[in-house]
């Protein structure tokens, strides 16, 4: 940046860096540098050839197969519905076809879109990126600008590499102070969306900033980042600093030698400059946080492990209130339950949100030298995270703890790939969404960290991962 | 392999239409279209939208459904509380309801992604104050199968009550809508530009 412009937002000078075209109305044609693609792109390959369209830039655009994949088996001929299993090899044929590259199957890349992005280097400070899948705000966590778009505008980015936008307003979530002990990113964004709302961000980029997020490693500040998206929010981003850099140094696509001293001159200047302004602020307390559990079907419904489940006639408004009954009953809970009291079915550890090397040790920290009582599954982000927790044995400790070691893939969490839970089983949950019926019909998921969700699957009830580490 | 069949892109002027009220907060894209029917071509999603509030697991429908109703069988227009069609960028949540004859949606708040997806899809996002829609619900619970008018060229939307509402909507989005534009027809139109863009170093773009 030119040392006399006005201060401006990381967001601003990323977003300057990349406008194609300003219309006159207040749209911009974005330039877009990554383009990540999986599984369920088939429609929008589809689509392109019926159109004659070409991919512009395969040279920018990755795939790797996550949503259709069962973490069973590593054989696509396994796939046992024919639809999924045309979405998989899909991926593979269209790579092929129009020169995209792609981490398939029994490949040790393979993983989850949001998990593999980052871990190859392909998601870097300072660019564009998107991909047809909400999570994309993930890749924010890197100090780049990353937001998820759908089905029409990922064939529209692969004819022309550009995405139609408008300008998004900014707000600044300043966590002040470093998070306690046994409290996690995970916690940090449930009780930021516990605090303004679902759709709280809507409209907004959301920068995550101070001493909170500085203390963070990258794993839980891509956990952050992830879940924007329900915080109603665009995109998510965290200015890149020295654990950004160490994280990206020597993964295979980032800059190497001379490359990485000049692209390191450019990243350096991406960090919100001192005097920008954003659109809104707010502010939580870092120590002040604790673990966090879900108890309703939005994940705003979040209250620390400590509390109970709120009454929903103390709520703000007719809509909310109405909306608590609705989703309490749906939940099969009382008001006034300790969430210590809540029993659970199942538990996932697992998705684009909490499935990286950190999540599964700090999994295994709790699991190690205790029995789960119910079925636990745990599903790794990626092929190479897969290896490296084998390689620490951090296997070895599910197996014995009794917990379930898969193959990765995006799993329960959504379950397209077939792998739901049974109508009312209640689960502890590392995933994203509390939706009725997201993990299957009549599934009561509870959003929590990979701890939390540990220290569930040896009590068989929610627990304060805390007291089991003392 | 299988062809997907995208309806060629109408123009979008005006809507005369049954609207069904949602009257719920946050209803996500997964409600819309549970992520176990999205491996469905799309002339075979149809009959899924909303499938877990709108069938008993034996496949029968559940009669208290808003869209179960007789009332709602030629509904175009859906009334929502906020944050409708929050959650996942599933843009088939946009196309189930197309295919099910909605044209237009009015809510306080949209998730962004859906808000953006109807646009791919000639399809009309509306959003009203949320005293308005509380309003608006209230008259299409107490009068099933009354009507709402959307017109695009002013931008308003008149109520079973009479009364009219006038909305807000990007200068670029609704003439795409009135024109029933294809947005990358228009963007191959900035080649050029976009050529100049690539052609450019990083360095030069900071």
């Amino acid at each position: 940046m030119a040392a006399t412009a006005a201060p401006a937002t990381m967001f601003e000078k990323i977003w300057r860096s990349h406008v194609v075209v300003d219309r006159p109305d207040g749209y911009t044609l974005l330039y877009v540098d990554r383009h990540l693609i999986h599984d369920g792109s088939y429609f929008a390959f589809q689509r392109l050839k019926a159109r004659g369209l070409k991919l512009r830039r395969p040279d920018l655009s990755f795939g790797t197969p996550d949503h259709y994949m069962p973490t069973d088996t590593r054989r696509k001929e396994d796939i046992a519905n024919p639809d999924s299993k045309r979405m998989v090899t899909g991926l593979e044929i269209n790579g092929a076809e129009t020169g995209v590259t792609v981490f398939d199957i029994g490949d040790r890349r393979n993983g989850i879109v949001h998990v593999v992005g980052p871990e190859q280097g392909i998601t870097q400070p300072g660019i564009t990126l998107v991909c047809g899948d909400s999570h994309t705000s993930t890749h924010g966590a890197m100090g780049c600008l990353a937001f998820g778009i759908g089905q029409s505008e990922v064939m529209h980015v692969m004819a022309t590499q550009c995405v139609w936008q408008k300008k998004p307003k900014t707000m600044r979530v300043d966590i002040d102070g470093a998070l306690g002990f046994g409290v996690t990113g995970k916690d940090v964004i449930l009780a930021i969306i516990a605090k303004i709302g679902a759709a709280g961000g809507t409209g907004h980029v959301l920068e995550y900033a101070g001493s909170g997020i500085r203390a963070l490693s990258m794993e839980g500040r891509l956990t952050i980042c992830n879940m924007s998206i329900e915080a109603g929010g665009r995109a998510g981003m965290i200015a890149p600093d020295d654990a950004t850099y160490q994280y990206l140094a020597g993964k295979p696509y980032a800059p190497k030698g001379a490359e990485w001293d000049k692209a390191m001159a450019r990243w350096k200047a991406l960090p919100t400059d001192d005097g920008a302004t954003f659109d809104s602020e707010i502010m939580l307390t870092g120590p002040a946080i604790a673990p966090m559990v879900t108890f309703g079907t939005s994940p705003e419904d979040a209250v620390p492990v400590t509390d109970a489940i709120p009454d929903p006639s103390t709520a703000a408004d007719a809509v909310k209130r109405e909306g608590l009954a609705q989703a309490l009953r749906y939940m099969g809970l009382k008001p006034g339950t300790p969430i210590t009291d809540i029993r659970i079915d199942r538990v996932f550890i697992g998705s684009c949100t909490n499935s990286r090397i950190e999540d599964l040790r700090a999994a295994a920290a709790v699991a190690k030298g205790r029995k789960a009582v119910v079925p636990s599954w745990i599903v790794p982000g990626s092929g190479i995270i897969k290896e490296q927790a084998e390689a620490e044995g951090l296997d070895k400790i599910f197996k014995e703890a009794g917990f379930e070691w898969r193959e990765t893939g995006c799993s329960m969490c959504l379950g397209t790939n077939g792998e739901i839970g049974r109508p009312e089983e209640r689960i502890a949950s590392t995933s994203n969404r509390n939706f009725v019926g997201r993990q299957g019909k009549g599934v009561r998921t509870h959003l929590v960290s990979p701890a939390m969700a540990a220290a569930a699957a040896v009590s068989g009830h929610f627990a304060d991962v805390r007291k089991l580490m003392a | 392999m299988t062809q997907e069949n995208v309806p060629a892109r109408v123009p979008f002027t005006s809507v005369s239409a049954v609207a069904a009220p949602i009257s719920q907060a946050n209803v996500d894209t997964d409600q819309i279209i549970p992520g176990r029917f999205l491996s469905l071509p799309r002339q075979t999603m149809v009959p899924h939208l909303f499938r877990d509030q709108r069938y008993n697991d034996n496949g029968t429908p559940k009669p208290e459904f808003v869209l179960n109703r007789p009332e709602y069988a030629n509904a175009g227009i859906l009334v929502a509380g906020r944050n409708f069609a929050c959650g996942s960028s599933r843009e088939m949540a946009v196309t189930v309801l197309v295919d099910n004859g909605f044209r237009a949606f009015i809510a306080p708040s949209f998730g962004d992604i859906f808000f953006n997806n109807c646009f791919q899809n000639g399809v009309l996002p509306i959003i009203l104050p949320e005293a308005r829609v509380n309003d608006l619900l209230r008259f299409l619970l107490e009068l099933p199968g009354a009507e709402i008018t959307v017109d695009l060229p002013s931008q308003t939307v008149k109520g079973p009550d009479g009364k009219t509402d006038q909305f807000k909507i990007d200068p670029f989005r609704k003439d795409c809508l009135l024109r029933g534009v294809d947005e990358i027809a228009m963007t191959l139109g900035y080649e050029a530009d976009i050529a100049a863009f690539e052609a450019q170093s990083v360095m030069a773009r900071v």
